[in-house]
């Protein structure tokens, strides 16, 4: 009889397209904060304005499981210190949005950088097909070392019996009152204590003696760590960890700050998730989760590790960028500045809760008709088959999701009349694989990369409009260029 | 097919306001207005109408839900009157009413009158509409010109046309628009541009410039029908009847399924095939003498000439560039300037094209006179390319056809 091992069974990470110099940042503020100058080294990640916790968690779990029917998975857990909804169950709607079956059972997360360390353990805890997703996007003051340090991002895990790429084989952890930052309800940025203090009082102190005990309890003595991910918004202090605790310098994971930025409670997963995507069978992690305490896990790399891949997958979602070179951009999506839009962006969004729980299927499962008498895919699904020669009544049509569907552009305009917060607005007809066709947005393109009939699109779910009035975000599913062009945006 | 409408009703006073960026009106004063010109047409009392239809396409910035706006304005009491919307084939819309009241025997006398006052909007383009609830949570409109240049992509798709070509076919049919209306003294826009000045336009929905698109204007027009008979009881003797009026619907066929390419207008095409029909055309390239077309964008009227089968199929960019709808070419299209030039009232800009019809087919057009035409067409679309209606009327002189 063989005893199954639970472990991570796949991995999945988003990163947000838009991408700005940390320099284009520290050159704006130079008048005032001239030091930041030094520390801007790469770039960093910043939501377009239809991204939020959500969006990026679902497509972390898009990628993650590409096919949420087959995957089964029962249980999500989707965490960030940035929800859009204060109480409403954002795992839940990301749940919807990324296929999950409705018998997953649903938790959110919340208030820690220690979360995704936290998450794993929980998951692991339990006997079930579990999902682990954290989406970031920490807010910092214009000007703060955070600004320039600070990205967006999520990840993903998948946990269960079979098909496991990494098995837990130690782990400790410990509660600590040592708050480096904290951010009070309603606050619009992190507050940050000293960084040295940070460092030297914090991580230096608390880590090593959490981090020992997990790799003792492992068998693994730290000269044999392969990797060694300690997310952190501040510069060197892996390497500093590293060093205290015998761990290889070769050892330490790429911290991903000068490719998207720290990432918040995200970035733990995102580091795994780009060291599982190069992983060797053998090889040991040592992860560790630290705010408030830490926790430190020691997982082993199986051999099943070259069976799993995602649906993109780490290297080609941060490799997939948009270079924006002008800081307003970034300064208007964190809401730093407020610029004009206009009398059209007025036009009042109200969230209408009894027509959003009627068409939920539609809106966030994008389920189109099938119809089961002429096979017509159609979107939206009305009381009667659009194909004249049928006009089967609705009763016959099966469901169908049009969030896996590949389809190319079929018409398409730049709109710059309407208000749209990233301008202009691309919109045209979508005509997908398998028959349907939606006019759709097209969100994330390059000005100077073109959207043409017949490109490739794939599918995203965003942000389609805001109930400014009652702060609710309303989403639906738009349409992008599906392969990785990276262009630089001029203003 | 149904007998039709054909040589039934009669119209026995037209009138038209001052189009334009009204900002001494409101809707009532543009309602008197075109009310007042086609009363004195008309020659009849107030107390001679027995039914009235009043279009108007946006309540939220006009005034108010209902016909009451309009009987209070023009004080026409205890008659029905109702308001009709079907976007921006509100103004065929209304006339299809009073035009089908009268041809059944239910009025002697009917009134069709749209309005629209766009200019308290704040701003410039149409506003937003909205959607209703389940609409409004997946449906992407984008601006109106972004609807209608998903026909340019379409069309260049279909027809293997070049952005260049295509450009310049579409900034001819703009300079023509201008050209014709200086000759308007009622249009919104008179004013001459150049081909270099329409190409270099800002752009507002790729490959929509700003000369590309119709102007938003304040306006209201008005037309009074009866029968034939009572038309010359009343002294008319020289008098435009209605050849045909027909109206088509979208079900869904063109954004739902994957037959449609994008390049042109279902509805046009089933309206006109019926139009025809009713007013008995079969080659209207030879057979209409002018039209009216819903020129909101200068791509929809490109593809609106071959939809009406007037130019065949991938050759409007061809007719359009030899000048055939110029005034001086083969079928004079917009020769009163169009929505273009003359403006786009919703409501009204259905009947101020059959206005401009009525003038000219009774030869009191002034400087824009056409030389002898007895067959005119308007047409007139609502909604989006690929989800609208199509209203074509076909106007003639009595007693030819």
């Amino acid at each position: 009889m063989t005893v199954q091992i639970r472990g991570i069974t796949g991995y999945g990470a988003y990163v947000p397209r838009w991408r700005i110099d940390k320099q284009t940042i520290a050159r704006a503020h130079k008048w005032m904060a001239p030091a930041l100058m030094a520390q801007a080294k790469g770039a960093r990640s910043f939501c377009n304005w239809d991204e939020d916790a959500i969006t990026m968690a679902v497509e972390a779990v898009r990628d993650a499981c590409p096919a949420p029917g087959s995957a089964r998975i029962s249980r999500l857990y989707a965490g960030s210190t940035n929800w859009p909804f204060d109480d409403l169950q954002n795992s839940s709607l990301v749940a919807a949005a990324a296929g999950l079956g409705k018998d997953v059972q649903t938790l959110d997360l919340a208030g820690s950088q220690r979360m995704a360390t936290a998450g794993i353990l929980a998951a692991l805890d339990q006997d079930a097909r579990s999902m682990l997703v954290v989406s970031d996007r920490p807010r910092a003051l214009p000007a703060s070392a955070q600004e320039v340090g600070y990205g967006a991002g999520a990840g993903a895990l998948t946990f269960g019996a079979e098909g496991v790429i990494a098995t837990m084989i130690g782990s400790a952890s410990s509660r600590e009152m040592f708050n480096d930052h904290v951010r009070g309800r309603g606050a619009d940025s992190d507050f940050w204590w000293e960084e040295r203090w940070v460092r030297d009082e914090g991580y230096l102190k608390l880590v090593p003696d959490i981090a020992l005990r997990a790799l003792e309890s492992s068998g693994v003595r730290p000269g044999e760590v392969t990797h060694f991910i300690l997310p952190s918004a501040l510069g060197g202090i892996a390497s500093a960890v590293a060093r205290k605790l015998g761990v290889r310098p070769e050892a330490e994971a790429d911290s991903l700050h000068a490719r998207c930025g720290y990432a918040g409670a995200a970035h733990g997963l995102l580091m795994l998730a780009c060291v599982l995507e190069k992983a060797r069978p053998g090889d040991r992690i040592l992860m560790v989760g630290f705010g408030q305490g830490c926790d430190a896990l020691v997982l082993h790399v199986t051999d099943q590790i070259d069976s799993y891949r995602p649906a993109r997958g780490v290297a080609a979602v941060l490799a997939d960028a948009l270079l924006e070179e002008s800081y307003m951009r970034l300064a208007a999506y964190e809401g730093f500045v407020k610029p004009d839009w206009g009398m059209r962006s007025e036009k009042p969004v109200k969230s209408i809760a009894s027509e959003q729980y009627r068409s939920a299927g539609q809106v966030y499962g994008f389920r189109a008709g099938r119809c089961g008498r002429c096979g017509t895919v159609q979107f939206p699904q009305l009381p009667i088959c659009v194909n004249p020669q049928c006009h089967a009544p609705e009763a016959e049509f099966t469901q169908v999701s049009l969030a896996p569907e590949s389809g190319e552009v079929l018409t398409i305009t730049a709109d710059w009349l309407s208000y749209h917060p990233a301008p202009p607005l691309y919109v045209g007809f979508v005509a997908f694989a398998n028959g349907a066709r939606l006019m759709m947005e097209i969100a994330d393109v390059a000005r100077d990369s073109s959207v043409e009939v017949g490109t490739p699109v794939r599918m995203i779910f965003r942000i389609k409009d805001y109930d400014t009035t009652r702060k609710y975000p309303r989403y639906f599913w738009k349409a992008t260029p599906a392969t990785n062009r990276t262009g630089s945006h001029r203003a | 097919m149904p007998k039709g409408i054909k040589d039934k009703v009669a119209i026995l006073g037209m009138g038209c306001s001052q189009f334009g960026e009204r900002w001494d009106a409101g809707t009532a004063q543009l309602l008197a207005e075109a009310f007042t010109e086609a009363m004195d047409d008309a020659g009849i009392e107030r107390s001679q109408i027995d039914a009235a239809w009043y279009g108007s396409g946006a309540d939220g910035i006009n005034v108010g839900n209902s016909a009451i706006p309009a009987s209070t304005a023009l004080r026409l009491d205890g008659i029905p009157f109702s308001r009709v919307e079907n976007m921006c084939a509100t103004g065929t819309e209304a006339l299809r009413g009073a035009v089908y009241a009268v041809a059944s025997g239910a009025a002697d006398i009917a009134l069709a009158i749209g309005a629209e006052k766009l200019k308290d909007t704040g701003y410039g383009g149409l506003p937003t509409p909205f959607k209703g609830t389940f609409n409004d949570l997946w449906l992407n409109f984008g601006s109106a010109p972004a609807a209608f240049a998903q026909l340019a992509a379409g069309y260049r798709a279909r027809h293997g046309v070049s952005k260049d070509e295509l450009k310049k076919a579409l900034a001819h049919v703009s300079w023509k628009s201008h050209e014709n209306g200086v000759l308007s003294p009622k249009a919104h826009l008179r004013k001459r541009l150049t081909i270099e000045q329409i190409l270099d336009a800002p752009m507002i929905a790729d490959p929509l410039g700003l000369f590309d698109c119709c102007g938003v204007s304040d306006g209201a027009a008005a037309a009074i029908v009866t029968t034939p008979d009572i038309a010359r009881g009343l002294g008319k003797n020289d008098f435009v009847t209605i050849k045909a009026v027909q109206l088509s619907i979208g079900s869904g066929i063109e954004s739902s399924m994957s037959g449609w390419d994008g390049s042109h207008v279902r509805t046009t095409r089933s309206a006109a095939t019926r139009a025809y029909e009713e007013a008995g055309i079969t080659d209207p390239r030879t057979q209409v003498d002018l039209i009216e077309v819903h020129d909101c964008f200068s791509i929809t009227e490109l593809v609106t000439m071959e939809d009406l089968f007037i130019s065949p199929e991938g050759g409007a960019v061809r007719d359009v560039l030899d000048g055939f709808y110029d005034r001086d070419g083969g079928v004079p299209c917009q020769v009163d300037g169009g929505l273009k030039c003359f403006g786009h009232p919703i409501g009204a800009s259905g009947l101020r094209m059959s206005y401009e019809l009525y003038q000219q087919l009774l030869g009191r057009a002034g400087e824009r006179q056409l030389a002898t035409p007895s067959i005119g067409l308007t047409h007139n679309l609502g909604g989006v390319p690929y989800q609208g209606i199509a209203a074509i009327t076909i106007l003639g002189l009595n007693g030819r056809s």
